[in-house]
């Protein structure tokens, strides 16, 4: 395979012949893995465990007028039924969300989206406390919902959050960047303006292990454990000192393996709580695991956002500028995880990859009696939305131009001499070389030919298309001055720890659900002190054990914590290099490092390894003034800028015209992350993500019918790609540093997610060029894109 | 109800409700918790074990209903201290990442291999497409398992000692798999 390795000017680039930390090396993780021997919150038994489980609400927009709980108390293996009347009591039946809302923990006064959480079950197993479930009699008095949000702010538009005072719609907020003023000039004195409506429906991510916690309060000492599936374990401490009451020191958070998390599991659900409750009530650890349906209805779901997008240009394809109105549907409760000041994340990145003269875009939220979400599925805050956006607009732009939709791309892109590069909406973009990828990418996928062949396959009236998408994400949230989580700075800590012996542990405040940390964060410890990964353990998910940090999710990971552990062992190097000059009885500044050892310059024969400099920190040696005993550091990362890894992302696909099902039948994806620690690890990224990308374009959607009812409640409703549905996938790589980031690496996990479902509508509505067609809305299910063709393609709801 | 099987190649007896479901008799009856639970529609195949050779989606068979049969489960792919080829091809071809699906898709290409030594990537895909990956993509998985039948059963790693061993990445012999054609099932 070609390789481009644009190093540019940082030093530290990685790449496949010199990558960080020895590069491709098998995962920690898989050893227990592939013995069956991780250990899932399910796994988890406590002495005494209870199991709890949700009566949830069977319509989406009810009057709550009695629940009796008698018959299901008198079952002889439940201990406790707890209801929204109980949680008043304790002030817990309300709970802060992530975006300054409150969300219900159980219903006290109506129900507002179907699948909401009614009534708590506590009993002695799995299977008694579902039967209790149905021994539950509630009576509802029902109210028509809110479905469509093009309907939310109508006048006589059911009133959802009635339950706030003063509250006399359904908006929760107005938001906007970029000046419109200029914005509408330009647009205004363009050649060319193309509008379109580009509707990106809900989703889920799905992970394979849905939510669950292990509650158990020690009513002796008063200390609370939870086990549960989160991506944010120390933010989770927090909040649950904040909403249950109980001192910080108090609880302990463990977040154990988990099954997947794709920014389904960064949230507090209200089944969480519920088991704390249920602990403290029964004084009994309690188990809660919702099952599929539980998941798809009720946790956070992703995107819905219907978008109003506008594209101006010139007539010989210069781009000038785009603008767009989006309304965001959040359902009930505004449970959006995202940084405070961003309530449509980081959607004003959707300029894209294009140098533009101007840019605005407004973002109008509003409640529907559906499940609360928005951010999640591997949507770095919205930029899944923002990509799509861009992507499809100048996918139309060029159709419009009669230009290929790759020189369109080419001809506005924004200039490797451009960078940093400050976007019309106030982003500062750190680097990229964009041309490189682009050029790269159709270079894998032999763009000419395939368009030759679709020119012979269209002859014969077989549909045939290629789809090209090009991207820049934005991940690494993020600065203090500019970023929190609930009042929270998007910083990370790193502790490590050299033992006596030369072995390390390093203790992190992320969380990983399978990308791999365990692997990559010893890759780079191993990078900066020259210990084998081998000998180096990573400590994650345990609030007791672990620096505080704000998790995993918006592929944050590796641009913060990943910087955060550079640091700490930049910074372990340091205080090795003034116990080595005790040790050789030198000056630290006649020392030089070699990867793993300090030596005196010019005598490379005397030196300390970094395990002789451990025993020498933990022994009797006369340590330098100012230098205490032990090898170890630790240090919170406040990153000075975002990353932003970009790619060019190139579909084939082809289409059966008789039924309107769509096959990827090649997928090209060139990805720049900057420094690469682990290839493989980032490879298999990539792919999920194509996957996802799969999944969204042509199957996947949570819908709902004019009573609120979710018809995708299920896998069989809701449908994700199998091994059947997916290419083997093509991938590529070039190099592009983060210059800002210590070791020059970009976040990469949610890149394919974003890049890959605007490549493969843009391949489906090329393959439909010959109907007429110019925009389809997702999925393009096989019924969709054969209405497509007869003229007759709705916006999904 | 009274019930008996074989685990793994070891007898167990217990006494269980005639509803429960045998993946939750293997999890938390017989505590083998490696097999795992992702649908409750029959859908993800997380919960797939052997019944007499078999994959079978544990979550849609009741416990009473392997009853007299051999079950096997992740927990016994590796035999005699060695891992199953499959195993290892997992870790070499980077088959997994949270690692949820992975003892489903082990004991399918297991099952696969059995019957047909060398399956082409078609086949594979065919064989797992009752089970839902999120994380991989898939293609990485087929990787695995054509690693796998490149490395036939007892040449493995010696199970105790394969975390600490880095072996070389061993590519698939594809002549061999070429002049195999003849001998699929």
């Amino acid at each position: 395979m070609t390789v481009i390795h644009d190093r540019q000017s940082n030093p530290a680039a990685g790449d496949e012949d010199r990558p960080i930390g020895y590069g491709r090396i098998q995962r920690k993780e898989d050893p227990r893995f592939v013995r069956g021997k991780g250990h899932y919150l399910d796994d988890i038994v406590l002495p005494g465990m209870l199991h709890g489980a949700i009566l949830r609400a069977p319509v989406a927009h009810a009057r709550l007028v009695s629940i009796d709980t008698t018959n299901a108390l008198a079952h002889p293996k439940v201990v406790a039924v707890i209801t929204g009347k109980d949680l008043l009591g304790l002030k817990l039946a309300w709970a802060p969300t992530l975006s300054a809302d409150v969300q219900a923990v159980l219903v006290t006064d109506k129900v507002r989206f179907q699948g909401q959480e009614v009534a708590f079950v506590v009993a002695e197993d799995r299977y008694a406390a579902r039967d209790a479930l149905e021994l539950i009699d509630v009576e509802y008095d029902v109210l028509p919902p809110l479905v469509d949000a093009r309907k939310a702010l109508d006048v006589d538009a059911p009133v959802i959050r009635d339950e706030i005072e003063g509250r006399t719609d359904n908006r929760i907020f107005d938001w906007e960047m970029g000046d419109k003023a200029e914005t509408d000039a330009v647009f205004a004195a363009a050649d060319v303006v193309v509008s379109q409506e580009v509707v990106y429906p809900r989703v889920h991510p799905a992970p394979m292990e849905t939510c669950g916690a292990v509650a158990d309060f020690d009513a002796v000492n008063g200390k609370l454990t939870l086990y549960e599936t989160t991506q944010a374990p120390h933010a989770h401490r927090t909040l649950f000192a904040i909403v249950a009451g109980i001192p910080e020191h108090k609880i302990r958070i463990v977040s154990p393996d988990i099954g997947g998390g794709f920014g389904n599991k960064v949230g507090i659900y209200p089944g969480y709580i519920l088991a704390v409750v249920g602990s403290i009530v029964s004084g009994r650890p309690v188990k809660w695991v919702e099952d599929r349906s539980e998941n798809l209805m009720s946790t956070s779901f992703a995107r819905d956002y219907i978008m109003q997008g506008e594209i101006a240009a010139t007539r010989d394809g210069k781009i000038l500028a785009l603008r767009t109105h989006v309304l965001a549907d959040h359902g009930a409760f505004n449970a959006t995880a995202q940084p405070t000041k961003n309530p449509a994340g980081f959607f004003s990145i959707f300029t894209g990859s294009y140098d533009l003269a101007a840019a605005h875009c407004s973002v109008t939220g509003v409640y529907t009696n559906k499940a609360p979400g928005g951010v999640a599925y591997a949507c770095s805050f919205r930029v899944t939305e923002a990509v799509y956006l861009v992507e499809r607009m100048v996918d139309i732009l060029a159709r419009k131009l009669d230009m290929d939709p790759a020189e369109l791309r080419l001809k506005n892109f924004i200039k490797p001499e451009q960078f940093p590069y400050a976007n019309k909406t106030g982003w500062v973009y750190d680097s990229g070389n964009y041309e490189a990828a682009m050029r790269l990418s159709m270079q894998l996928a032999g763009y000419e030919d395939l368009r030759r062949e679709q020119a012979e396959k269209r002859e014969r009236g077989e549909l045939m298309g290629i789809g090209v998408s090009f991207f820049t994400e934005v991940v690494g949230a993020g600065p203090r001055k500019h970023f929190d989580i609930v009042g929270l700075g998007m910083a990370d800590g790193a502790e490590l720890r050299v033992h006596p012996t030369g072995k390390a542990v390093v203790r992190i405040s992320v969380q990983s659900q399978g990308q791999g940390h365990e692997t990559t964060f010893a890759q780079i410890v191993a990078e900066e002190l020259g210990i084998p990964p081998e000998d180096i353990e990573v400590v994650h998910g345990d609030t007791d054990q672990t620096p505080f940090g704000l998790g995993t999710y918006g592929s944050r990971s590796t641009p913060v914590s990943g910087g955060a552990v550079a640091l700490v062992a930049r910074k372990v190097r340091e205080k090795a290099k003034l116990i080595a000059g005790a040790m050789l009885e030198t000056r630290p500044e006649d020392l030089e490092w070699e990867k793993g050892r300090w030596f005196v310059k010019g005598d490379p024969s005397v030196g300390k390894t970094m395990a002789e400099i451990a025993m020498g920190a933990h022994g009797t040696i006369a340590l330098p003034e100012g230098v205490d005993g032990n090898l170890d550091a630790e240090v919170t990362y406040d990153p000075p800028n975002l990353t932003f890894p970009f790619g060019a992302y190139i579909c084939v696909v082809d289409i059966d015209p008789g039924t309107g099902q769509v096959k990827v039948r090649r997928f090209i994806a060139v990805d720049d992350c900057g420094t690469r620690i682990n290839p493989m690890i980032i490879e298999g990224q990539v792919h999920g993500g194509l996957t996802d990308g799969v999944g969204m374009a042509l199957m996947e959607i949570i819908e709902f019918d004019e009573d609120g009812n979710c018809l995708a409640g299920s896998f069989m409703d809701y449908l994700i790609p199998t091994a059947m549905e997916v290419p083997d996938w093509e991938t590529g790589f070039t190099v592009t540093p983060s210059p800002h980031h210590p070791i020059g690496a970009k976040g990469i996990g949610e890149s394919a997610t974003v890049g890959s479902p605007p490549a493969i509508v843009n391949a489906v509505v090329d393959a439909l060029a010959p109907f007429g067609v110019t925009h389809m809305d997702m999925p393009c299910t096989p019924a969709r894109v054969w209405a497509a063709m007869q003229g007759r393609a709705r916006p999904p709801i | 109800m009274q019930i008996s099987m074989t685990v793994n190649g070891a007898d167990v007896t217990s006494e269980i409700e005639p509803r429960v479901l045998l993946v939750h008799y293997i999890r938390e009856v017989l505590g083998l918790t490696g097999t795992h639970w992702g649908c409750d529609t029959s859908n993800c195949g997380t919960c797939v074990v052997l019944m007499d050779g078999q994959p079978v989606k544990s979550c849609t068979v009741l416990a009473a209903m392997a009853a007299g049969h051999d079950i096997r489960t992740v927990e016994g792919l590796a035999s005699g201290g060695t891992l199953d080829p499959v195993q290892q091809g997992f870790m070499e071809e980077h088959g997994l990442q949270c690692g949820f699906c992975t003892p489903g898709m082990m004991l399918t290409a297991r099952a696969l291999l059995d019957k047909n030594p060398h399956p082409d990537d078609a086949e594979t895909r065919q064989a797992i497409s009752g089970q839902i990956c999120r994380c991989t993509g898939y293609a990485t998985i087929v990787r695995s398992v054509q690693w796998a039948a490149a490395h036939p059963a007892g040449t493995g790693l010696d199970d105790t000692a394969a975390a600490d061993t880095d072996t070389d990445t061993a590519v698939p012999d594809v002549t061999a798999e070429t002049e195999d054609t003849e001998v699929k099932a």
